[in-house]
């Protein structure tokens, strides 16, 4: 009895372990296992599903950043064309890079959804050196880029 | 470029910082293999035998990741010089994380932030090169020609400029020049295609009927193999296609991973009278080209060896597969084989968006292929490559018209998605090619863009000139947009006499690279480097130049290298500014000759004849329309160069959206 309580904590050790593993293969280790830990997929997912989720959480940051900017307009009103540029640039994230993202990698051609995960962090990055150093988006910008490149390692595995 | 000042570049290429832990684009990987194998727990009393393989397991998998994490730190720096090219994140300017975690992009903090205006996007449409009205483009698919018509097919997606939904685009010409834009070959309407119709390739039979093959990606997402045929022979447009009701025709075998297994081929005879195809796959990080045989295209043997494979190079997709002549530079048929002929094969390497090829014999008894020179084999870094620029998931085809063998390729964009999306499209087919082997070096292949492309030559102008050392000549051709350059180069004795002569000027030629150290262009050196600098504004703000640099190398040989420098065609700070080239040979009594075209956002350059070839996307935001100018350049210390050169001005493709006159107008030509 003692022998198979010992051994299922083994098993749920080395599943935890596989989001270790990958998230050991990225940039930001604690990063990523931090962001897979907090999806219930996260524990059972193999690399594939890894990489899903991460690019759900592209989704998410993407969808919160475009909110704030829509929130500075009122503001931060003399911020307008450096906010128009974001707020376009945050929507090609969500409306063309996660969509193809998440389609390529559901379908085994990972080389595509590797192109939309990179392409989230220079929107990200070209949205933010619109503010000339004086972002007021600079905290959600590192985020996307952290997420963004912690994401690409994983979908490079899948190649 | 007089001085050193004018040649710095508007995005300063920083220093790349060491990645340990990115992986990187490497043809020639060290790490081992240690990419956990998923596996559902299993639970029950099974689950207790295998507790202790799992812990085992574990274990091993921490010992052996500590030894890879080392393996990565110490080829990062030199893994990073092989990626320029390749990597969408590797933006001019846009360097890896600081250490303060933030992307820098190219210009610092006192740039003014750019953005794409409706002008500048609505430039880089092309005007000769094949592309759909609108949306996104990838692989191209089964091309053939048929009833006096080139027909091609693409991957096509109807309802965004990025990739997905893929379907079958399809275009016809007269002279795969001027192309009306047909409606959807294929579309995704059953089971076995239904999340994707993906890319295949076409087989005229002797009889001159046609099948195509192509993967599926089914409702499960597995990839598989499907056939389809002309509903109507008698239609010499071919517009619509019956899908088999048998299909998948093939299915992954064992061994095979369900989304490793993609792309077939066209078919080729065996000895025993039956028709062979082979589809690109990977074992593990190996990739590897799997061989089957059918007598009527819907039931198969798959024969025990593979064609080839290469360790080390990951998936091989759109595998390609062909005779080419020792003796003559003229096509041949897919099935021809003899004393005089060599096999090409060639694969697209999913890792690094590479295409390469290596020269080697076919063994037909058992069909496998081995690599004349094993140290180029297919996919490995220093293996030779179809084009070193921007060139994915070409393919070729027999065309029984002229005599020749044609081919295709995707060229994707190098700028952002967001411009992708504001413009409305994505991606270009290169202008079709020949491909023979030179039978000069009886080592690689020569390509030209198909000779029908001349039809489109207007106006020219003839040059003789002059370099002296370290001077930039602009060349007054009018617009300078849609161009077709035909140019000879000289160094002047008395300089190659000086240079040999020349004990102080060090062998670089061994570290030379026309990646290195992102100075492009700028450099100057004892020979070079000298060339065109295309898409340029008056003030050289923006520029492509096109070149040759010539090295010594340690036994005092000289070494040409031919290279693309885009790292200063824009001043866009959201663009992929890469330098592309390699090495080209020349031989004894050769000039120096290099063809470009000009067109728009895409420039294709032609070394020697088209020994190396170097496709760019480009993206200038003053140095368009009216504004782009030549220049002609010579960067050499003292040595002068003579260019004696034509330059045309190119027409319009006019590619036309479907309609029936369209069609008309084309038969008439």
């Amino acid at each position: 009895m003692k022998m198979i309580v010992m051994v299922m904590m083994m098993m749920m050790m080395s599943e935890g372990s596989m989001i270790d593993q990958t998230c050991k293969q990225t940039p930001d280790f604690n990063l990523c296992v931090s962001l897979l830990n907090s999806d219930p997929r996260g524990s059972s997912a193999d690399i594939s599903g890894l990489a899903l989720i991460l690019i759900d959480k592209i989704k998410v940051l993407a969808t919160k950043t475009l909110n704030e900017i829509n929130g500075l307009y009122k503001k931060r009103p003399e911020l307008k064309q450096a906010l128009d540029q974001c707020s376009r640039r945050y929507k090609t994230i969500l409306n063309a890079d996660v969509p193809e993202a998440i389609e390529a990698i559901s379908k085994g051609v990972p080389k595509f959804g590797e192109d939309g995960v990179i392409d989230a962090g220079v929107e990200a990055s070209v949205c933010e050196e619109g503010f000339q150093g004086k972002s007021p988006l600079t905290s959600l910008t590192k985020s996307m880029q952290n997420i963004s490149s912690v994401t690409r390692a994983v979908v490079r595995m899948l190649l | 470029m007089a001085s050193s000042d004018a040649l710095l570049p508007i995005s300063a290429r920083e220093e790349e910082p060491s990645c340990p832990y990115t992986k990187l684009p490497d043809g020639s990987r060290s790490d081992p293999e240690t990419h956990p194998r998923r596996r559902r727990p299993y639970k029950g009393l099974l689950a207790v035998s295998f507790g202790l393989l799992l812990i085992a397991f574990y274990v091993a998998l921490i010992a052996t990741q500590d030894g890879s994490r080392s393996n990565e730190a110490a080829n990062a720096i030199d893994e990073t010089e092989k990626t320029t090219s390749s990597s969408r994140a590797r933006l001019a300017g846009v360097s890896e994380k600081s250490n303060d975690g933030l992307w820098k992009l190219s210009g610092g903090r006192n740039t003014p932030a750019f953005e794409w205006n409706n002008s500048m996007l609505s430039w880089q449409r092309t005007a000769f090169h094949f592309q759909p009205e609108e949306n996104w483009m990838n692989d191209p698919n089964g091309p053939l020609f048929y009833k006096g018509w080139y027909h091609f097919f693409y991957q096509y997606n109807p309802n965004a400029a990025v990739w997905g939904d893929i379907v079958w685009g399809h275009a016809v010409s007269r002279d795969l020049i001027h192309w009306v834009h047909l409606p959807l070959a294929m579309v995704a309407d059953q089971w076995y295609d239904s999340n994707g119709v993906w890319t295949g390739s076409a087989t005229i039979l002797p009889d001159g009927s046609i099948v195509m093959l192509y993967t599926g990606s089914t409702d499960k997402a597995v990839q598989v193999q499907n056939l389809a045929y002309p509903e109507d022979l008698n239609d010499p447009l071919l517009l619509k296609w019956v899908k088999f009701p048998g299909n998948p025709v093939l299915v992954p075998p064992p061994g095979i991973l369900p989304k490793d297994f993609r792309d077939p081929t066209t078919a080729w005879k065996t000895p025993e009278g039956k028709w062979r195809i082979t589809i690109g796959s990977k074992i593990n990080k190996t990739g590897i080209s799997l061989v089957y045989d059918t007598t009527d295209f819907k039931t198969y043997e798959k024969l025990d060896t593979l064609l080839h494979g290469v360790p080390n190079t990951g998936m091989w997709e759109c595998v390609d597969f062909y005779p080419v002549s020792k003796t003559a530079r003229k096509g041949l048929d897919t099935s021809v084989n003899g004393p005089d002929v060599k096999h090409i094969v060639k694969a697209s390497m999913d890792d690094t968006r590479f295409d390469h090829y290596a020269v080697g014999t076919y063994f037909e008894s058992n069909g496998t292929w081995i690599p004349d020179d094993p140290t180029i084999d297919v996919g490995m870094s220093s293996s030779l490559r179809y084009d070193y620029g921007k060139f994915y998931a070409s393919k070729t085809f027999y065309d029984q018209n002229k005599g020749r063998r044609i081919l295709w390729s995707w060229i994707g964009e190098s700028d952002s998605e967001a411009a992708d999306v504001q413009k409305g499209w994505s991606s270009l087919q290169g202008i079709p090619r020949t491909v023979a082997l030179d039978t000069k070096t009886g080592k690689n292949l020569v390509q030209s863009p198909v000779e029908e492309i001349k039809s489109l030559r207007l106006s020219s102008k003839k040059f003789d000139l002059e370099l002296s050392p370290g001077s930039v000549v602009p060349v007054d051709v009018g617009t300078a947009t849609q161009l077709d350059i035909e140019a000879e180069f000289e160094i002047k004795k008395e300089s190659l006499d000086k240079f040999f002569g020349d004990a102080s000027v060090v062998a670089e030629a061994e570290e030379f690279s026309c990646e290195k150290n992102g100075a492009g262009s700028t450099v100057r050196n004892a020979l070079g480097p000298f060339g065109f600098s295309v898409l340029a504004t008056e003030s050289l703000s923006e520029q492509t130049p096109v070149y040759f640099y010539i090295a010594k190398g340690k036994d005092s040989k000289l070494k040409t290298f031919f290279c693309t420098d885009t790292s200063r065609s824009s001043v866009a700070n959201d663009v992929i500014k890469p330098i592309y080239g390699s090495v080209v040979p020349v031989l004894k009594g050769e000039k120096l000759t290099m063809r470009i075209l000009v067109d728009h956002s895409i420039v294709e350059a032609f070394g020697q004849g088209g020994r190396t070839c170097i496709t760019s996307r480009v993206y200038p935001t003053t140095a368009i329309y009216g504004a782009a100018k030549l220049f002609l350049f010579n960067n050499a210390l003292d040595a002068t160069v003579t260019a004696s050169f034509k330059v045309w001005q190119m027409n319009s493709a006019f590619i036309h959206p479907y309609s029936e006159e369209a069609v008309r107008a084309l038969t008439r030509t």
